[in-house]
Order: structure tokens, then sequence, then C-alpha cells
């Protein structure tokens, strides 16, 4: 199959890449040695495989990759640039939110997006919000305490005085 | 004791690398010059082969090889493996057995391009008649296995050998007192019959492996729960010494008992071997529904009751559904099923255990080796019984349960079994003695408690080592696997303890049986038991040779390690290694010709459930609203992390209480994948969970400590049965409990 050369972001970076027409989101970043975002269900079920586009979280897995060309593709290795995790992660250690951690990657983007529309989510906006996501360890009540110590968390630094 | 490693409940020390997408997964091995494998199975549940065309796939542009099982006959000639018997083909010979057996492999560089070509092979089967359902096995004319193949290597089984005509793998049979006689003179007697379905793991992580040959060597990189197995399995495969096997794990994107024994392992390394490259093969989320799951089971249980309201005596049948291979299942069938009669004070009982062969996907160990099944039966049993004497659910169990110094049916005096305990914190945490709202209109509630124990498989061997540098850290080598248990952590934890270090201060190689240790593998529960012990003593040992440096030079005895000054004084600068090893296998009975052991198990795992639900009547649907899991897992090592064990277990057997079910269709699989396969989601969960540690210590355990992988999962459907019981008056006895199968029950329509 004819590879072909695109250009895109990811997590913030210009990069170029050779993709196959049938290449998914998934394919490209494991050529990139990304492997955060991972195939599991291959249905877009699971969520294992969250990426963000152009801000807009999608299953790489269903994704393809050419049609990433000129966007920005962001993915749970660019939440710890400078070598800080992000608030939403640290809350997921915080809370012991994940067992295994192969679903953890997609649950994190999520709660980064959830609480970037919704400060303040009640436990059911974020059983909702989290429903395409799942896990098979199971660690659900965990996850719901880290979306509240992280929007707790989100909230008070907001308050501090930069 | 008082201890400041063991006991804290600190975040897994993986835990960094898995909020940041660098989790350490097989997953994620890239190898120089890798050819993918792409898998072609059978179409048929049961059937001679006739032939294999592989000439369009080989003629395919990109396709490096495609190998069938006479290829494999080159390098393997004897090409059979399993744990407990060599029944299973690595890729098909003669006969296929069920619908998504491996057949043939496709090789290429590209993924795409394997699985385009496998699409192009046709093979051609004689078919033969099959049998799916377990009792049908049982007297079945369509024989699965020609031929009984147990490993040689098991004493039990050698009586097996050359078994024709029958396809029950395994019999096990448990004969304590004299059942009949209690039935004979009972009060009262009850009979039911129970049923549960086939269920897969759906490890999120599909089962992976690849496979690099080398210089009269194999490498094998494998999300295995059991790389020690893998090693010797493949080496025996091979007719290798075991020191040319390497197998590595990294971290496991989950387990559950799919990616025990081997699965892929013995294939990518005869593959690789073939062709001369490195091989990978990642199965799909279907395909791992043609590779092991969950044993259906028909569990008839009868009991004999006196006046009083005490069981005298109960006889079990259990028919487990392994599928075309037996795997572990055996093993199951007999480690598990000594266990049938349930937590009870029981004088006589007979059990009988049979593992059967059937024309289905095979079946092996998932979450509790049997467990669930067994106590599904005898608890839903047991809240029957109650319900017909009008007697309390939990106050029938107190008259009967199983106390600390009694003699469990197998004969052995139970110790360190909190049983009444994990009762008692259920009753009380439910509230159960206070008045219960049933509902109103067609919205009505119910509640049920259930408990359940395991004996761990017994004996197994574990073996750790532990490397002290200078400057005081220390580097723990191990063969268990974290899958997510977080064993690592808690294994670190007792390390730190040992050595007066911070658990920080340690650091765990994964496996690699090149350079970790022994360990039988990663399952049952085991390794907070057995590897917690041969950790302890691994840092004892190491410890003891501390002091004796101390003591060399005239160090003063303290109470505290100091090692940095101690490798100081010693080497006169930051210099120097001390190892400790340590190995742990219990003590252990092999039961009688009657199935009897005054030693059956080092250590029994306790566990319990207790529901709330609502029960809509005109739809059938279940709502839990309370969820209230408690075990006793003696002295945890690690709360926190063994508080999300209890909830995860509890809730991923509600998936199989409630939801999960493949369904087959002339053997074929119709539901593999999770968008007809429902797994339980985060809407699915109760809205109020519980998890209780019961105050409980393992005299033989690790600073007190034992298995709960799966105890939160033993309680779960029987709970759950008793409560829609409660709640609307009609008893399902079949998994799973759908909304569906519910309506069916309340509006009178037949399935």
């Amino acid at each position: 199959m004819t590879k072909r050369s695109i250009t895109f972001y990811l997590n913030g970076r210009p990069v170029e890449a050779y993709v196959s027409p049938k290449d998914t989101l998934v394919d490209l970043l494991r050529n990139l040695d990304h492997f955060g975002a991972r195939e599991s269900c291959g249905q877009g079920l699971c969520g294992c495989c969250t990426v963000l586009v152009n801000g807009t979280s999608v299953s790489g897995c269903l994704e393809l990759a050419e049609l990433i060309e000129g966007k920005n593709l962001d993915t749970i290795e660019g939440l710890d640039a400078g070598g800080e995790l992000s608030v939403v992660q640290q809350a997921f250690i915080d809370a012991g939110a994940f067992q295994c951690g192969f679903c953890t990657s997609g649950f994190i983007l999520m709660v980064e997006q959830l609480l970037d529309e919704n400060d303040s989510p009640t436990p059911d906006e974020a059983r909702d919000y989290l429903s395409g996501n799942l896990c098979r360890c199971a660690a659900y009540p965990e996850i719901l305490d880290a979306v509240q110590l992280a929007a707790d968390k989100r909230k008070s630094l907001q308050k501090e005085p930069a | 004791m008082t201890t400041t490693e063991v006991g804290r409940s600190l975040p897994r020390l993986e835990a960094r690398q898995k909020v940041t997408g660098h989790g350490n997964y097989t997953h994620n091995i890239k190898l120089p010059g890798m050819v993918h494998a792409k898998v072609f199975r059978s179409t048929v549940p049961h059937g001679r082969i006739l032939s294999i065309d592989t000439s369009d796939a080989i003629a395919l542009p990109g396709v490096t090889a495609v190998i069938t099982g006479q290829d494999i006959l080159k390098i393997i000639p004897e090409p059979y493996y399993g744990p407990a018997f060599h029944d299973q083909p690595i890729l098909a010979l003669d006969k296929v057995r069920y619908v998504g057996e491996p057949v043939a492999v496709v090789l290429a560089e590209d993924p795409r391009v394997a699985a385009e070509a496998a699409e192009l092979i046709f093979a051609d089967y004689e078919e033969l008649p099959a049998v799916y359902d377990e009792t049908e096995a049982m007297t079945s004319k369509a024989i699965v296995h020609d031929e009984l193949k147990p490993a040689g290597t098991f004493p039990d089984l050698k009586h097996l050998i050359g078994r024709k005509d029958t396809n029950i793998a395994l019999d096990f049979h448990l004969k304590r007192g004299d059942a009949d006689a209690a039935f004979a003179s009972a009060e009262h007697v009850y009979e039911h019959s129970f049923q549960t379905q086939q269920t897969m793991h759906t490890p999120f992580e599909p089962l992976i492996s690849l496979a690099e040959p080398g210089d009269g060597r194999v490498t094998i990189y494998s999300a295995s729960q059991s790389p020690s197995f893998a090693r010797s399995e493949v080496a025996r495969l091979l007719g290798w010494p075991e020191n040319r096997v390497q197998v590595k794990v990294g971290h496991l994107g989950g387990g559950f008992g799919a990616k025990l024994y081997i699965k892929l392992e013995a294939l990518v390394a005869a593959l690789a071997l073939l062709v001369r490259r490195p091989v990978r093969l990642s199965l799909s989320m279907e395909e791992q529904f043609y590779t092991i799951t969950k044993h259906a089971s028909t569990f008839h249980i009868k009991s004999a009751v006196d006046k009083d309201g005490r069981i005298t005596a109960r006889k079990c049948e259990v028919i487990w559904n392994g599928g075309a291979y037996a795997d572990i299942g055996p093993r199951v069938t007999q480690k598990s099923g000594f266990t049938a009669t349930g937590p009870y004070d029981i004088e006589s009982a007979d059990i009988d255990s049979y593992a059967l062969y059937t024309n289905r996907p095979p079946a092996g160990a998932l979450r509790g080796f049997g467990i669930p099944q067994l106590v599904w039966a005898y608890e839903s049993h047991t809240d029957l019984i109650a319900r017909d004497l009008g007697i309390d659910p939990v106050e029938f169990r107190r008259r009967n349960i199983l106390r600390d110094g009694r003699p469990h049916v197998t004969g052995t005096i139970m110790k360190d079994a909190a049983i009444d305990a994990v009762l008692e914190t259920l009753a009380k945490r439910m509230d159960w003695d206070a008045p219960f709202d049933h509902g109103s209109g067609t919205l009505k509630r119910g509640r049920g408690i259930a408990i359940g124990f395991k004996a761990c498989v017994s004996p197994t061997t574990s073996v750790a080592s532990v490397s002290v540098s200078a400057d005081g850290s220390a580097t723990l080598y191990l063969s268990t696997v974290d899958m997510g248990q977080g064993s690592d952590t808690a294994m670190s934890q007792i390390v730190a303890e040992v050595l007066a270090i911070r658990t920080e201060d340690v650091r765990v190689i994964n496996p690699d049986t090149d350079i970790t240790p022994y360990d039988m593998a990663t399952l049952g529960s085991r390794s907070t038991f057995h590897m917690g012990n041969a950790v302890r003593k691994a840092a004892e040992h190491a410890r003891e040779q501390l002091l004796e440096m101390a003591e060399k030079v005239g160090l003063p005895k303290k109470n505290t390690l100091n090692v940095p000054e101690i490798f100081r004084h010693a080497y006169g600068m930051q210099a120097g290694t001390v190892i400790g090893v340590g190995t742990y296998i219990p003590t252990y009975a092999s039961p009688d010709k009657d199935g009897l052991s005054d030693n059956v198990t080092p250590f029994w795992m306790i566990g319990g459930t207790g529901v709330e639900v609502e029960v809509d009547t005109e739809t059938g649907q279940i709502k839990l609203l309370k969820m209230v899991n408690a075990a006793d897992m003696g002295n945890p090592l690690n709360p926190r992390i063994v508080e999300t064990q209890l909830s995860g277990a509890a809730i991923m057997q509600l998936g199989f209480t409630v939801s999960e079910e493949m369904i087959l269709d002339g053997g074929q699989v119709t539901n593999a994948s999770l968008a007809d396969y429902k797994i339980p989601g985060i809407r699915d969960i109760p809205p109020h969970i519980e998890n209780h540690i019961v105050e409980a210590y393992t005299h033989d355990g690790p600073f007190g400590a034992k298995g709960v992988g799966e105890s939160a999962t033993f309680g779960v459907s029987p709970a759950v049965a008793e409560a829609i019981h409660d709640a609307c008056g009609v008893r399902l006895t079949k998994l799973p409990m759908t909304a569906e199968v519910l309506y069916k029950a309340l509006h009178g329509e037949q399935e």
C-alpha cells in the first residue's frame, strides 16, 4: 500500500509522518513510539484509544490517520509536559483510580475534557460523561473520586493569585 | 506487631507510568525485522481436517509465510500442551474441536496484509457430531477427544492415561460420613439445581506474545500470568533445556486468569524458529472469546436438615463445561470441587465433581477458579432452605457456619478463617435487623446476603531474591506478574519493612526468566501468601547478612539497620552487594481415596456481599441500590489497594451476574465483541458501595496477610438472586439474571 507524507501537530509540536490509507490514529501513534492510546475492543466502545483531535476526544482506533493532516493531535503523553503531572493525573494517583492502567489514558483525557467544560460536575454528570469509557478492573468508584478531587483542586488553584 | 511500611496505603509504585501513558505493557514492544501473525480459525465445531489450501494466501504480495499444524511438527514432533492434560495442539492437527480453533497462521510485515491473507485460506472438513451442553456431554455419543492425554507428571492423573470413549476428563469424589443415612433420617430434605453461563475475561490488553529467535535459544515477550510455566512448557515442547527459553513479562493490562499457563507462547516460539524472524501475535477482542473462557456449570445440590435448622448432610454433583481443551479445568473440578458444600459445619457429605469436554471454546480459570459458580448454587440453596423453614437467612447461616477449630468436610481443621466475622460484618453494615422498605406499586425492593470461601491451590512454590545496594536501596527479583492487583507494591512493602528502608527505595524487576527466580504463577490469590513469604524470607536473609557485616566491622547492634553505614565500614566506600534468597512452599497433604485430607490448603479466602435491589415488576429491570462487600484478608499489606481489589472483583462478578453471557449458535459465539457482550460500565455500578476489611490475622502469612483478589466475587450472584426473590417473589436459578429473564419469569413466559 502506498504511503504518503502528512504533517500535523502532536502535543503541540509539528510532526511529519508517512501513513498508509488504512492506518488509524493508534497505528500512527505506535509508529511514532507513542503507546498511551491503545487499541482494545477495536470498535470505539471501550475508550482505551481516546485521543483529542483539535481539542475534541475521538476513538483513535476508528479515526483514519490521513485525516489528521494539518490538525492538532493531543495524547496522554502531552499532559505532563515539563515533567509535572496535570491536576487530573495527580488526582488519579491520589484516588487510586486505576489498577492495570490500560484504560487510564482514555479516562484521564475524558476527565480533562469534562472539567474544561464543567468545573463542578455532579457524580451523575460525571458518570454520564464517562459512560463511553470502560474499565475491566472496575475502578469506577475511584475514578469518580478522582473527578471530585481534580475538580476541587482545579478550583482552588484558580482562586490562588497567579 | 508494629510495622511502618507494611500496612501503609501508598499508591502503586508504577502509578506515574500508568497516568502518563508510559505503562510497561508487552503491547508496546517492537522488534527489528518483526513480522505480524494472523490466525486462521476453524469454522466448524467438530470435524476432521480434509485439506487446507493456503495457495492464495501465500501468493498475496507481502506475505512472508503461511504455517499449518504440519509445519509445526517439523520442530515440535509432539505439539500438544496444557497444564493438566497435554491435549491442545499448537495448531490443529487431524481434527478441529471448536469454532475459532487456530488452524493456520499467516505471517507478514504488515499486519493488515496478514489479516487479508488469512481470509484467503480455505479449509475443508468432514463434520462430526458436536456436543455443547455439559450434562449432555456426560453421555453423548459425540466424543471430543479420542483418547485422554493427562500430563504424565501428575500422579493423581495417571489413572486417566489412555481412557477412551468419554468426555469426562476428570472426576473427583469426596465422601465423608454416611450421607445416605443422614438423608434417610432427616426432618427436611431440599434439592435444587443451578446453572451458570459461559463468560469471558475480556482483559483490555488483548492476549499478546512475541518471540525472537536466537542462537539455540528463543526469547518470548508475553502478557503472561505465568512466565515460569511458559518457559518450562515451551522448553518441554521444543525438547530444550529451560535455560534456552527466556520469557519476559511487563505489566499486564488485566489478566483475571485469561493469561495463564501458555496461550500464544508456544505458537509464536514455533513460528519464530520456523521463519527465523521475530514474530508478533496480538489477538483482537473477538479472538479472545475463542481462546479462553469461564466454565459454564450445572450444580445439583441436596441437603438434609434437622428440626433445629441444622444441615446434617449435603450431596453435591457439579458438572463443569470445560470446552474443547482441558486447560486448568480438571484442577478447577478438583481444587474448587471439594469446597462445594460451602462454609458450613456439615457432618456428612458426598461430592461428585466432573470436568467435561465439549465443542465450545476452552474454559480455564477466571477470578475465583470455579468458586463463584459453586457459591452461586450453595448460597441460593441456603436461602431457599431458610425461606422454607421460615428462618431469617442470616440466622440460618449462623446456625450452620463453619468456625475455626471445626473440621471442614475434607477433614481439615479450620484455622484463621473469619467466616463468622464476614457474615456479621455484612449483617451489621446492611442494617439487617432494622425494618426494610420493600417498595410499592411496580417498584419493589429486596435484599440478600451471601458468603463463600475458597481454598488456595496447593502445594505451590515461590522463589524471590533481594539485592541490597551499598546506598541502601534494594532491588527485588520475582516472577510474580503485576496485572493491576498491586503485587509489585505489596512485595516492595515487605522488603522495606524487613530492611527498615522506604518502600519507594525498592525497585521491582519484572519477570524475566533469565534473571527472576521461579514462581508457580500469578493465580488464585496465591501471590500475597506464597510469594509474600518468599520475599520476606529473601529480605530476612539479606538482613542477616547485613547484621553479620555490621558485627564484623564493629558497628553497634541496633534495631534499625543503617545500610549505607554498614557497607561503608565493610568496604571503605559505597561498594558491595548483599543478596538474599527466599523460597516458600507450604505444607500439604494430598486427599486420600475418599477425597479427605487433614491439610488441604495453606489458607482460606473468605468473602461475602450484601445487596439491596429495586425491581421494576413491569419491565423486569433490576437496579442495584447498595452493595456491601466484606472479606477476610488477614492483615492487609496495603489497605487502600486491597479495598479497590474488593470493589473491582465484586463489580466484575456483577457483570457475570446480570449481563455477561457468551451466546453460541451451532458452536459459533455470536456476541464476541464488547458491543454485544455487556460488561459493567460506570453507569452500572451501584450508587452506594462499601468495602470492609474484616479484622483478622493469618498466622502463616507474611505479616499476617493472605490473598484477596477473588474474595469479593464469591457472594455477589446469590446475594442478587435472593434480593430479587425478596423483592418480587421470583427465584432465578440460572445466570445471568437479565431484565429479559426476570420479565419472562414475572410474566409467566417460558424461555
